[in-house]
């Protein structure tokens, strides 16, 4: 499946390391559509579609929850084998199938295998996300010269075009593989699986997988990592994970960046804090800065905590 | 923009019903999408306008079930709707809340007429 159209051709999605020529991928794309027999001498109609899982208040008194009155369909997420009715007519067949089918279902099933993948190695995945111009880059190009080698770091870069983070990451010191995306405003979790295949992952390495600066699209797809780490800088608004909760209710850690500029800047780190916390309680949170390296060893000791757990 | 990306993985679910099946035309689909799923609705269904075409899924109806979200709170155990970027408990101010509906990006359903 291609991450950014969804029709399994992805041949403008590119992998290479840095120093590695242009190559294309080739995927014929075919579609074999099966033909069923037409031939019914059926009379009969019959429907044994399962059409639960609608509750109204009116006609539904075993769920007490609080909002029913106000007329919205209540569903529910649990998951059965779905039902198949059919029927039949003068228009001939009609199937209605029961799917209750995750519409990220592929990607959330890939990524749970590169969950395994990586467990099965004891690979620490960091999905890390941000608007673009946050420092990602620059957090890592710090981190690998710090403690690149003793936790084993390896990169997969996304992005849009060019190789340039790569580049960077590969002049810090750690094996990386870029990732254009295209026109893709995302990385998916099986993008991560090739990437992660041609970086020939080894043992308990730590793998950072620096997502495409954006705080909207990354936060739907499951790429199978541990933990998934944003990043905000101080030049942005404090008001960021309010505006873009979404992401702030799907991470772990949020680093803070660039505080060296706070005495310049009117962004209040408290204020940051207050607003993610409405969504996501539970996250933790680094202030830091890649260039001065203020707050730095934070960040190392999460990244050491994790390698040790 | 990852609208797009959500309306092919429906094309292909909805594809791939339709493949078991044989030579149909898909009648309705019925999706179900969360307040707090992440999707702009408008953005969604233009990008199915889109990704419809030339499919077996082109004269579809599709139908969008928009579930609003709600929310639990762990300490008193009351229900609420959350904003989108306040899950704070309105009851009792505890941030120990927890989503029950508002995350659903699903195909529910699909009607298929055999040709």
């Amino acid at each position: 499946m291609c991450g950014t159209c969804g029709c399994g051709d992805d041949e403008h999605i590119t992998y290479r390391k840095p120093g590695q020529g242009h190559s294309g991928h080739h995927h014929n794309h075919e579609h074999t559509h099966h033909h069923g027999n037409t031939e019914h001498s059926h009379v009969h109609t019959h429907e044994h579609a399962h059409e639960g899982h609608h509750h109204h208040a009116e006609d539904d008194n075993a769920h007490a929850h609080a909002f029913h009155a106000d007329g919205y369909d209540h569903h529910h997420n649990h998951e059965h084998d779905h039902g198949h009715g059919h029927s039949h007519g003068e228009e001939g067949h009609t199937h209605t199938i029961q799917l209750e089918r995750n519409i990220l279902s592929k990607n959330d099933l890939i990524a749970e295998r590169n969950r395994g993948f990586f467990d099965a190695l004891d690979v620490l995945a960091l999905n890390l996300v941000s608007s673009p111009g946050s420092g990602k880059t620059s957090i890592l190009e710090q981190t690998i010269r710090e403690i690149g080698a003793s936790v084993q770091a390896v990169v997969i870069e996304g992005d849009q075009q060019t190789m340039n983070d790569a580049e960077r990451i590969k002049s810090a010191g750690a094996p990386v593989i870029q990732v254009n995306t295209g026109n893709g405003c995302h990385l998916d979790a099986l993008m991560v699986s090739k990437a992660a295949k041609a970086l020939e992952l080894k043992q308990h390495s730590t793998l950072f997988i620096e997502n495409v600066g954006n705080l909207v699209c990354p936060s739907l797809f499951d790429l199978g990592e541990s933990k998934r780490v944003v990043i905000i800088s101080v030049t942005e608004g404090d008001d960021k994970p309010a505006k873009y909760p979404t992401m702030f209710a799907s991470a772990q850690l949020c680093l803070i960046n660039k505080i060296d500029l706070l005495p310049y800047v009117d962004f209040d780190v408290e204020k940051a804090k207050t607003c993610a916390l409405k969504v996501n309680p539970g996250l933790e949170f680094i202030s830091l800065s890649a260039k001065t390296g203020e707050g730095m060893n934070d960040w190392y000791g999460w990244v050491k905590q994790l390698k040790k757990s | 923009m990852h609208e797009l990306s959500l309306a092919m993985n429906i094309v292909e679910i909805v594809r791939e019903e339709a493949d078991k099946i044989g030579r149909c035309a898909v009648k309705r689909i019925d999706l179900e999408i969360g307040g707090h799923s992440g999707v702009v609705m408008e953005a969604l269904t233009f990008a199915m306008d889109e990704a419809i075409k030339g499919t077996p899924l082109a004269e579809a109806k599709i139908n969008y079930h928009w579930v609003e979200a709600v929310a639990a709170c762990q300490e008193c155990c009351q229900e609420f709707k959350p904003t989108e970027f306040d899950h704070i408990c309105p009851h009792c101010n505890s941030m120990q809340t927890y989503l029950i509906h508002g995350k659903e990006l699903k195909v529910k359903s699909v009607e298929l007429e055999e040709l």
